[in-house]
């Protein structure tokens, strides 16, 4: 008896969520937004937050009007694992973030056992590595960026000898690893190997230790405010080591934070707001007429999360939630037929993206592209 | 306590203990994992509880030893070794270093012990996340499994959460017992007053550690049930600030009060969710109540029950007393 | 060795600001034993009010100078009169905790109301840097170096020489047979909030050009400061000087010739180290046991 009242029940709760479903597009959106990761997560949801105006302003996905939640996991991954239990419980059409790739490891298990498609924003490399079907990035794996930055080093800086600067928490300590894996591989020696602390102030000895290495280059590896915390220390020890990094080094805040000290620092880009591409310009624009400032990276990776579910979902042309993960494998998104996407993309089988990357160079107080790295396919 | 009153204690406990048994039948995932999170908080609140509460003692590294006790357990059960054998050296381990870092305990008074006890935090935080050989570093140590009970798997979430309950109610037995017990009235004579324990030959010195120990081996029993609840254990979650979200648990609920530290739990587990009308703005308020809390009751909610219990037990009496009075002949009168 | 003095030139800078953070650290606690976790919160925010009333368009002296005054009206008089008032009778624990939240709330509402993102503050001192035995010392630096010992020599002066100063300290060591003897305790401890204010106002100022206004800046510089000022002497002014210079230079000491990894554990070591066997620090006093 008790076994068919619960059956009962739950046919009549599927009977009232099913016309609900059919009406909007439910996601839930858990970021980061207090702790240490706030700037991530906060970015990420306003890039969210944009998109999913702009859409639903043009009519929403097939007609269907995206709702969205935003849940805190306060940098903490017992809690993102919470707040995420709590939205596969609400049978979200897709989950999107966190942006810490600890809270990733231990929510990705649950999205995938609920047959979830998660949209993240995670960049370590062994993400994408755990045979998960239902996760996705926004923006380039490790293993995908630092292999570029290394060529690039070895190639065109022509670097035998290398410091490696990084920021000890798992964003830092997985490119260090990564790139110290692609050093070793192209035959190039790491010299000194160096870990900082997040909200340090005072690279003092840091930049001495690559001073005294001798390094034919320097790879960069921490968050905005430090980076540039670091490029001025270089300036004042008149340390000539050229600079290698990875989107952050070169950031237009890191450029307006550390001055004329940020000029001749080079990097690997996958997204930058400064990217001379109408379509980032113009989102650039967008999104500072809405939130008043200018986005990092993390606020474009938010946006085209969104932008990604609607394309996946235009390609099945219904809204399955158990369909997405299927239609976003080998997709391919050209910025031409939906602008939102930015800059095309392509999904590979293990949710990471193939795009085009740039080599940048701060000269002046701006960002110089000095290589368009195509997408490989 | 009267014959009603100690009825309706009964009854409510009852009472409580029913819902927490039953209830969560019907709670879906979400609900399962909060209840659970809430027990395994509790356990490391009451050690701090019997530290801080009924000893006297400041500790700001309860959070460290939750931590110790959860990689104990993540490296162990991870290798294949049985979560029972976990749990037991995790406490082992908390005593032991409860024991040691307590020592100091006995050279410095109140706040300097919560600096010393702050730095071993920190230091604790940064062995979990340099020591790459034992604790994977950074990365933490993944898929950490769910035990096997009697032959049963405890990975549904539900019967995971009978597992947590029921240490749980284990501790609460324990932890009754020891309080009720001389050992228990030694910790308050502690906390009264130490000079006027010693003076009536209460060994300060050994109970100070005990308290500190004990209460450290309870984060560490903590800290092994936490491991299999998240299946996740990495370094951020172990720093100061959980030290500090334990402290702020045991005040809130109330101090030195048996059941302060369940519930003082429960508002740090559950506050969150309750504030989320306010959206972004849920951490200010959460903190803004905090401190009016502390500003009108520093015992913490069940300090301001207490008061409240025994401004009615004082108007009660003053009144049987004023009845009583009018009843005799008037003394006042000189 | 031209490395190894400039890492000590340089620790000795970082050190200069953790000590003007400090100082009113160990003044808070030893006038009215109020251990205030939010005192790097409270290096914060006055940054953060002068960058809102720069905002509105006033010109930037005017923003430090009305920033600087709305620091004192918040850190200083509210926060005395609001939470520290209502709580000193409870004692030092209770209190402690509130601050704890208290530093909470404050981090959390700048981060809603003003952004979660780090800004630029422009410096007072001039930029460019001075030339010592080869190493670049910047001026910004010396300015924080030299305003700190200022703030410490004119705060020395003031309790040593004037009728206020020594009427403060008697109201810090005694209270009550300070009231006896006409001294108004209340408002000598008033007093102390806000030269407190007035203190992490200038910090403020000085140190967010080099550190940039985020809301999480407090968390380092907070802990720094509670370190430097139990090691250097938690009863003495000049504890908090010394104290921070030490762990400045300490940092970068341990940082270069121990391990980048644990380079804050030199630190914490060493406060371990106080605590046990030297409690009153470097140059404090010895503390009577309160019975």
């Amino acid at each position: 008896m008790k076994y068919v009242l619960m059956a009962g029940l739950v046919l009549l709760t599927a009977a009232f969520a099913a016309p609900a479903l059919a009406q909007d597009i439910q996601l839930v959106d858990v970021a980061e937004l207090s702790g240490g990761g706030a700037t991530v997560g906060t970015n990420f949801k306003n890039g969210v937050d944009l998109a999913v105006e702009e859409i639903n302003a043009a009519g929403g996905i097939l007609g269907h009007k995206i709702v969205v939640t935003h849940a805190d996991t306060q940098s903490n991954p017992g809690v993102a694992r919470a707040q995420v239990q709590k939205a596969l419980d609400s049978n979200p059409y897709v989950l999107l973030g966190p942006g810490y790739s600890g809270s990733v490891k231990v929510t990705a298990p649950l999205a995938e056992e609920a047959g979830v498609t998660q949209i993240m924003g995670g960049e370590a490399a062994e993400l994408t590595r755990m045979g998960n079907k239902f996760l996705f990035r926004t923006s380039f794996g490790q293993q995908s960026s630092m292999p570029k930055a290394a060529k690039y080093m070895a190639e065109d800086m022509k670097a035998k000898s290398v410091a490696v600067v990084w920021v000890n928490n798992d964003f830092g300590k997985g490119g260090r690893d990564t790139i110290e894996k692609e050093f070793d591989r192209l035959g190039m020696k790491v010299v000194a190997d160096i870990s900082t602390e997040a909200g340090q102030a005072d690279f003092a000895a840091d930049v001495a230790k690559v001073k005294a290495s001798n390094a034919d280059a320097a790879f960069v590896y921490l968050n905005e405010e430090e980076s540039a915390r670091i490029l001025k220390e270089f300036k004042r020890q008149a340390v000539t080591t050229p600079l290698m990094g990875e989107t952050t080094l070169v950031g237009q805040k890191v450029i307006e934070l550390a001055g004329d000290a940020a000029n001749g620092a080079r990097a690997h880009v996958g997204l930058t707001t400064d990217a001379p591409i109408d379509s980032i310009r113009a989102f650039r624009e967008r999104f500072v007429k809405k939130h008043n400032y200018v986005p990092d990276h993390n606020g474009i990776k938010g946006y085209l999360a969104i932008y990604m579910i609607k394309a996946a979902t235009e390609k099945m042309g219904k809204v399955d939630p158990k369909g997405v993960a299927d239609a976003l494998h080998g997709l391919t998104i050209k910025a031409a037929d939906q602008p939102g996407i930015l800059m095309d993309v392509t999904f590979d089988e293990n949710g990471d993206i193939d795009r085009q990357g740039f080599l940048v160079e701060v000269e002046n107080g701006k960002q110089v592209i000095k290589q368009i790295l195509p997408k490989l396919h | 306590m009267t014959r009603a009153h100690r009825l309706l204690a009964i009854a409510i406990g009852a009472g409580v203990v029913a819902a927490l048994v039953f209830a969560p039948l019907s709670l879906n995932r979400y609900g399962l994992y909060i209840l659970s999170l809430w027990s395994v908080m509790s356990i490391a609140a009451i050690g701090l509880n019997l530290t801080l509460g009924y000893a006297g003692q400041v500790s700001l590294a309860q959070g460290a030893f939750v931590g110790i006790g959860a990689y104990a357990a993540a490296i162990m059960t991870v290798d294949g070794l049985p979560l029972s054998l976990a749990v037991a050296t995790a406490v082992a381990l908390c005593f032991v270093v409860g024991w040691l870092l307590g020592y100091p305990a006995l050279r410095v008074q109140h706040h300097y012990l919560a600096f010393v006890t702050l730095a071993f935090s920190t230091l604790a935080f940064l062995v979990f996340r340099n020591e790459e050989w034992l604790t994977n570093g950074v990365y933490g140590i993944s898929g950490v499994p769910r035990p096997h009970i009697f032959g049963l798997s405890t990975t549904p979430p539900l019967r995971f959460y009978y597992l947590c309950l029921f240490t749980l109610g284990v501790v609460t037995l324990a932890c009754w017992r020891l309080v009720r017990s001389p050992w228990g009235r030694a910790f308050v004579a502690l906390r009264e007053n130490p000079m006027r324990a010693l003076s009536l030959g209460v060994d300060t010195r050994r109970y100070t550690l005990m308290a500190f120990a004990i209460g450290s081996a309870l984060g560490g029993l903590a800290g092994a049930l936490y491991a299999p609840l998240a299946e996740f254990v990495d370094p951020t979650s172990f720093t100061l600030s959980l030290s500090l979200n334990l402290l702020m648990m045991v005040i809130i609920g109330g101090s030195g009060f048996f059941f302060g530290p369940y519930l003082g739990a429960m508002t740090a587990v559950l506050l969150p969710e309750w504030l989320r009308i306010a959206e972004g703005y849920y951490l200010i308020v959460y903190a803004l109540l905090v401190m009016g809390l502390l500003i009108y009751s520093p015992t913490g909610i069940l300090g301001i029950l207490d008061r409240y219990l025994r401004d009615r037990s004082a108007k009660a009496a003053s009144a049987l007393h004023a009845a009583a009075g009018a009843s005799l002949p008037d003394e006042t009168a000189s | 060795m031209s490395s190894l003095f400039d890492l000590v030139i340089s620790g000795l800078a970082t050190g200069a600001i953790y000590a003007l953070v400090a100082i009113g650290f160990t003044l808070l606690w030893q006038t009215s034993q109020t251990i205030n976790f939010a005192q790097g919160e409270f290096a914060m925010l006055p940054a953060f009010l002068m960058l809102a009333v720069g905002r509105t368009g006033a010109p930037f002296w005017l923003a430090i100078i009305l920033g600087a005054l709305l620091s004192v009206a918040i850190l200083g008089i509210a926060f005395k009169k609001l939470l520290v008032d209502p709580m000193l009778r409870h004692g030092v624990l209770p209190l402690a905790i509130a601050t704890m939240a208290l530093s909470v709330a404050m981090k959390e509402s700048v981060k809603q109301f003003f952004s979660a993102e780090a800004q630029p503050f422009p410096s007072i001192a001039p930029s460019g840097s001075v030339s010592i035995f080869g190493s670049e010392v910047s001026l910004q630096s010396f300015g924080v170096f030299a305003f700190g010992l200022a703030a410490v020599i004119g705060l020395n002066l003031f309790l040593e020489r004037t009728s206020t100063g020594r009427q403060m300290q008697a109201a810090a060591q005694n209270p009550t047979v300070a009231r006896i003897v006409g001294v108004p305790v209340e408002r000598m401890i008033m007093l102390t909030f806000v030269i407190n204010a007035a203190l992490v106002a200038l910090a403020s100022l000085l140190v967010t050009p080099i550190y940039l206004a985020k809301f999480s800046s407090g968390e380092t510089l907070g802990q720094a400061a509670f370190i430097a000022a139990i090691v250097g002497g938690f009863n003495q002014v000049r504890g908090a000087i010394i104290g921070g210079l030490a762990i400045g230079v300490l940092d970068n000491l341990a940082a270069a010739y121990v391990s980048t990894q644990y380079r804050a554990a030199v630190s914490l070591a060493l406060l371990i180290v106080i605590i046990l066997f030297r409690p009153e620090g470097l140059v404090g006093r010895s503390e009577e046991r309160t019975v």
